[in-house]
């Protein structure tokens, strides 16, 4: 679960790490109020959305006058942003956050991730910070700095020297940015983090180390021991879609396809999206339904799958283990029954009870494409999308 | 005897009593597993569809010498009960269990490393459909119908595309040695190259079916297993060639993760590594006959 760069920035500063004074707005009005409160002559006005690369799509503005302030929260709010992380739609931009801006000296980049290979939580540095840092990464690896902790003792404040001898700072500026990332990874480790991002961590024309850039996401299993976590969900921020089918237990990723997906186990269904692709046609969604596929899960899962207006036609594949292919197929009925299912429907059943499962669809009296394989499936529902788009 | 499981097998269910716990004992019993008890902290003393209940793990395998133990506790609870086990001296775990959180399962492996690797517990799952060796004993929550005795080993993260891979084989007439369920989790018990290693080793294996994705390190070390140092013919399928790219906020996710990530980087990896691919979901059936008939010319 990701959350707002205020949002971060305010966990950050319970951890000792520092960041410039700032205020949330929600009008040109209150901006401006900020500014004021905050002090100083000079401020940046920051779209609050869920994605980097604000910058480049001019979601960050710096103001020096109460008319400038005013001028770019108007133009702001309420402006979908698009980045290369948001997707075409973009990101709805509904809070500003409000901060004195920085004379910054040198930017460096302070990155803290679950890295699969080593099991452990890891830091990556580098002494050049800012928005290329992917680009680094590719052409200076050697200059990246790693760091992993040991599970049994957690990070070390050597380490943490390290780094900061490492990034080249002045034997001054050590101490803080040794509080800084000790403070980042308590903040990681404690709460349960899934990544924490400071890009940039800027050293001041004063010497100070402030986080410019906060990001934080969160790993969504551990939500039930972070209630204080799990309340800065912002759902604006959210592909309705998504929003919908996962407040009702669903695993659901939209996509821009027009073939509905109703799929058991996230490997079936990535399968099933191959096939359809491998097709010739666009999936609309990722949708795992889970264990235990009882009828009202069924009918629910049809629900979220019709909402997007752009499913053309609708692709049930469930191997039943847990599940039960007759169960599968009266959900199926009922979905039809409650929910009015006006396109084209293709079923695909395996696993316990197939033979029940198919007889009831068959003797139902609907017009439902039965498929036996998952290869036949997917051409199925490809072909039925093509026929309506002739 | 195929691998990890065979029908002498003594299995503990951990989270016994409970509504999910009690279905699947009672299924894997009807397969044939030798479920000697279960555990269920508050309920030992009791029996339980015919067999005792424990309050502790090692009170159990005490009591009835049991060797493995499937683990159906919630997530907030799973990865003590994992630990439990370990110290109880339990040598094969499988956790059913979804959802347990990342920092929980790197303390659960940090916590099993405390023994000798001769000694170590060796944990499958979790978020895992659990294992089975056809014909014998099942530890998991698959369809036992689907799965037909043979000398094919299937070893996959997903559950339900590991069913399609089985019933694709029966369809043709191939059998399966054992089939294991790693799990879909980012950190997880087995890696694909553990078990790789056991289906060599087996001598009721003839060959071996992998089913990856996207995303993590596991397929490419599999990669690398597989040249150096198996014999016997390893078909591989990676699931996500037509995912979108994930929407993530940071970038240090990228920087670690080295190339090899993408079910287009997997293939190439496999591929120059010797392994045959299915190059479809709906080809595992046609690829492993291909592969199998081989063999046999060779012989």
């Amino acid at each position: 679960m990701d959350i707002h760069e205020y949002q971060a920035k305010e966990i950050l500063s319970r951890f000792n790490v520092s960041v410039p004074r700032g205020g949330l707005a929600y009008s040109p009005e209150q901006a401006t109020y900020r500014a004021r409160e905050i002090g100083g002559d000079n401020w940046v006005v920051k779209a609050q959305i869920h994605s980097g690369a604000r910058g480049k799509a001019g979601g960050i503005k710096v103001c020096s006058t109460d008319s400038e302030i005013a001028d770019a929260a108007d133009f702001l709010l309420g402006r979908r942003l698009v980045t290369h992380q948001t997707g075409s739609a973009g990101k709805l931009v509904s809070r500003l956050y409000v901060e004195a801006a920085t004379d910054i000296s040198r930017e460096i980049y302070l990155g803290f991730v679950m890295d699969r290979t080593t099991e452990r939580i890891m830091i990556v540095a580098s002494g050049s910070g800012g928005m290329e840092i992917e680009e680094i990464a590719e052409r200076e690896p050697e200059t990246i700095i790693r760091a992993s902790v040991d599970p049994g003792v957690g990070m070390q404040t050597f380490q943490a020297r390290e780094i900061a001898f490492g990034l080249g700072l002045e034997p001054g500026q050590v101490g803080k940015a040794v509080e800084t990332i000790m403070g980042c990874y308590a903040a990681f480790s404690n709460l349960d983090a899934a990544m924490l991002e400071i890009n940039p961590l800027v050293v001041t024309g004063a010497g100070d180390l402030i986080a410019l850039d906060a990001k934080m996401s969160f790993d969504e299993n551990a939500l039930f021991r972070r209630p204080h976590i799990a309340e800065l969900r912002d759902k604006s921020q959210e592909d309705p879609r998504e929003t919908y089918a996962n407040d009702r237990g669903l695993s659901y990723v939209g996509l821009d396809g027009n073939i509905g997906c109703i799929i058991n186990g996230a490997g079936l269904a990535m399968a099933t999206l191959d096939m359809i692709k491998l097709a010739g046609g666009e999936p609309a969604n990722f949708l795992d339904i889970g264990g235990g596929a009882s009828p009202e899960r069924v009918a629910k899962s049809f629900r979220a799958v019709l909402r997007d207006q752009n499913v053309k036609v609708v692709l049930v594949n469930i191997f039943a283990g847990i599940n039960r292919c007759d169960w599968v197929a009266e959900g199926v009925l009922k979905a039809i029954e409650e929910v009015g299912v006006e396109v084209p429907l293709v079923v695909r059943l395996a696993g316990t009870n197939v033979e029940e499962g198919r007889r009831i669809i068959e003797e139902s009296g609907h017009e439902i494409l039965l498929a036996d394989t998952l290869a036949e499936a997917a051409e199925m529902a490809v072909s039925a999308w093509k026929k309506q788009t002739n | 005897m195929a691998i990890l499981l065979n029908s002498k097998t003594a299995v503990l269910v951990q989270g016994f009593t409970g509504k999910i716990g009690s279905f699947h004992a009672k299924e894997m019993m009807d397969y044939g597993t030798n479920v000697v008890g279960g555990v269920t902290p508050g309920k030992g003393g009791t029996d339980h569809l015919g067999v005792p209940v424990f309050n502790t793990v090692k009170g159990a395998v005490k009591e009835t010498g049991a060797e493995a133990s499937i683990v159906f506790v919630p997530p907030p609870f799973a990865a003590d009960s994992i630990m439990e086990a370990a110290d109880a001296g339990i040598k094969t775990c499988v956790c059913i269990t979804d959802g347990i959180p990342t920092q929980d399962m790197i303390r659960v492996k940090r916590y099993m490393r405390r023994y000798k690797f001769e000694d170590r517990m060796r944990l499958i799952g979790p978020n895992c459909a659990g294992m089975i060796t056809p014909g014998q004993a099942m530890m998991g929550i698959m369809p036992g119908h689907i799965y037909m005795p043979g000398r094919v080993g299937i070893v996959g993260r997903s559950g339900t595309l590991g069913y399609e891979a089985a019933s694709q084989l029966q369809a043709v007439g191939i059998g399966v040695s054992t089939s294991v369920g790693i799990g879909g989790d980012p950190i997880n018990g087995s890696s694909f190259r553990d078990i790789l290693e056991l289906f060599e080793q087996d001598n009721d294996t003839d060959a071996v079916v992998m089913i990856g994705e996207i995303g993590g390190p596991q397929e490419a070390a599999a990669a690398a297993y597989a040249r150096d140092n198996m014999t016997k013919p390893l078909i591989a399928y990676i699931a996500g060639l037509s995912a979108p790219k994930g929407r993530r906020m940071g970038h240090a996710g990228a920087i670690i993760s080295a190339f090899g990530e993408s079910a287009q980087e997997k293939v190439e990896i496999l591929k120059e590594a010797g392994v045959h691919i299915s190059p479809t979901p709906s080809q595992f059936g046609e690829t492993v006959q291909g592969v199998l008939s081989e063999l046999k010319k060779a012989a």
